[in-house]
């Protein structure tokens, strides 16, 4: 894994194709936990820990037990039986990561009420929410199944790391505007949710500056 | 076919069981012990998390009450029987705590001149912050309704006279209105303090006379008034020492600009407007 890479991976996930702004994904915590900056750092660091353990997890489980001719299937079934050739993608792909996800979410809300329970009673049921944030579940199919092509372990990991951080971005920069919509004189049917949405859509307009640098697309 | 569901099944057996353990071991790790009576505190609470006891909600009381760092009462919306049972639930004795009600510290609203025409932000915090708010008096009420969009009980409304008016029935004394009011001239005080001065001016009395309709213009008559020394104008402004003060109203009633309330005396000539409109629609 060359530096190159490694940059090529950190700006695809945190500006050309940003999981938020750009290809839509987790828009319910982005817009339930932006309103407050610390609950939005707060969220960014749990959805980026979930994201990056997640990466690493569903990596192994598709390497290795999931995809056609994995060393699972050869080892208990043996080369050339049906199911080694066709793998067990398209039964397990979507309920095995759910299983994972939601582990690691359960894991992380252990964590936080022992030892950060001030954040843990702020961010409420947010964090439970994570277990169905699309975008962790985006990372895990974007590594996996979706990837145009074979990234490596390494190369899964990073793209969490980075998703996660491309995530904390957009929501601290959407917790700047929305402390200050805060104070500014918005019709009363743009308050709250509509009015964030839309900066949330001019966000994206904004994003897509980024598209075609270091030659990503 | 039948490869494919026992494949499945160990595959997600494994998973299951591994991430169960490490589930198993980080809820041992990360154990948090919990007071089961805090649970039991929280049910009796209110749960509307208004933060009328400064807290970040009903948990967090219920979390301070257990803990002996806050007293049952800290809750001014709990009603007796539950607090009484708090106090039960703790071992503690019971003891009367006294109902708070919101109450308006301001009579200006329309009878109080404007010194220039606002058009801002519709929030009393943000106009005051511009040449010390519209009114001309620097005290006054702005009548923005901020305090109307904090109560989370609907219990606060502008009246026809510019002023935020607190609807006794609802309201349960949590103090939003006080903390949010840039003038801090709605305050939580005993409901049994039927008598209070409406004004917060510190202005001289001339000055106070030609903005303001029923702003205390310092003139002494309530001190000279008062059969037990209970109400003294202090820096032109009549303060009650409700140490002393034994609700009699002769300071409201000598009161030449009816800066005092006397709620007991309104309700009794509510009573007899009443009665004697009765008495008159028969005749």
């Amino acid at each position: 894994m060359n530096l190159q890479l490694i940059l090529q991976i950190a700006i695809l996930n945190l500006f050309v194709q940003n999981f938020v702004v750009q290809r839509f994904l987790g828009l319910c915590p982005f817009i339930g936990q932006s309103d407050d900056k610390h609950k939005a750092i707060g969220m960014g660091i749990a959805v980026t820990f979930v994201m990056t353990m997640a990466s690493f997890v569903t990596y192994l489980l598709y390497a290795y037990f999931l995809v056609p001719d994995s060393w699972f299937l050869r080892t208990v079934f043996g080369p050339g039986a049906g199911i080694t050739e066709a793998g067990l993608l398209d039964v397990l792909v979507t309920v095995s990561y759910i299983l994972v996800i939601a582990s690691l979410v359960q894991f992380v809300e252990m964590f936080l009420r022992r030892f950060v329970p001030t954040l843990y009673r702020a961010m409420g049921i947010y964090l439970a929410l994570i277990t169905t944030n699309c975008a962790v579940m985006g990372v895990a199919l974007l590594n996996t199944t979706d990837a145009p092509q074979d990234l490596g372990l390494t190369g899964a990991v990073l793209q969490g790391v980075f998703a996660g951080l491309g995530f904390t971005l957009v929501m601290l920069l959407m917790a700047g505007i929305r402390e200050r919509l805060e104070y500014l004189n918005v019709p009363p049917c743009f308050k709250g949710a509509p009015i964030a949405f839309l900066c949330t859509g001019l966000m994206a307009l904004a994003f897509l500056g980024f598209a075609g640098m270091a030659g990503l697309g | 076919m039948s490869s494919f569901i026992i494949g499945s099944l160990i595959v997600m057996a494994v998973l299951a069981m591994l991430l169960g353990i490490v589930l198993a071991v980080a809820s041992k790790v990360f154990h948090v012990d919990v007071d089961p009576r805090i649970e039991q505190v929280d049910e009796l609470l209110p749960g509307a998390n208004c933060g009328g006891c400064g807290l970040a909600g009903c948990a967090a009381a219920a979390e301070k009450i257990v803990a002996g760092d806050a007293a049952p009462s800290i809750c001014p919306v709990c009603g007796d029987d539950a607090r009484a049972e708090i106090y039960e639930l703790l071992g503690m004795s019971s003891e009367e705590t006294e109902p708070h009600i919101a109450r308006m510290l301001c009579g200006g609203g329309t009878g109080c001149k404007d010194k220039e025409e606002y058009h801002g932000v519709e929030d009393c915090r943000a106009a005051v912050l511009i040449q010390e708010g519209p009114k001309a008096c620097h005290f006054a009420c702005v009548g923005l309704s901020s305090c109307v969009e904090a109560c989370p009980f609907e219990a606060i409304f502008i009246g026809d006279d510019g002023l935020p008016h607190v609807i006794e029935e609802r309201c349960t004394a949590c103090g939003a209105c006080e903390r949010v009011c840039p003038r801090g001239v709605i305050a939580v005080m005993p409901a049994k303090r039927t008598v209070w001065v409406k004004c917060q001016s510190h202005d001289k009395g001339k000055v106070v006379n030609k903005i303001c309709k029923t702003g205390c213009i310092a003139c002494r008559r309530c001190e000279k008034e008062c059969p037990v020394d209970a109400i003294h104008v202090i820096d032109n402004l009549a303060v009650i020492d409700y140490e002393k003060c034994i609700l009699c109203g002769k300071c409201a009633k000598v009161c030449p600009k009816n800066t005092i309330v006397d709620l007991r005396a309104r309700r009794r000539a509510e009573k007899k407007a009443k009665e004697a409109e009765a008495a008159g629609k028969p005749a």
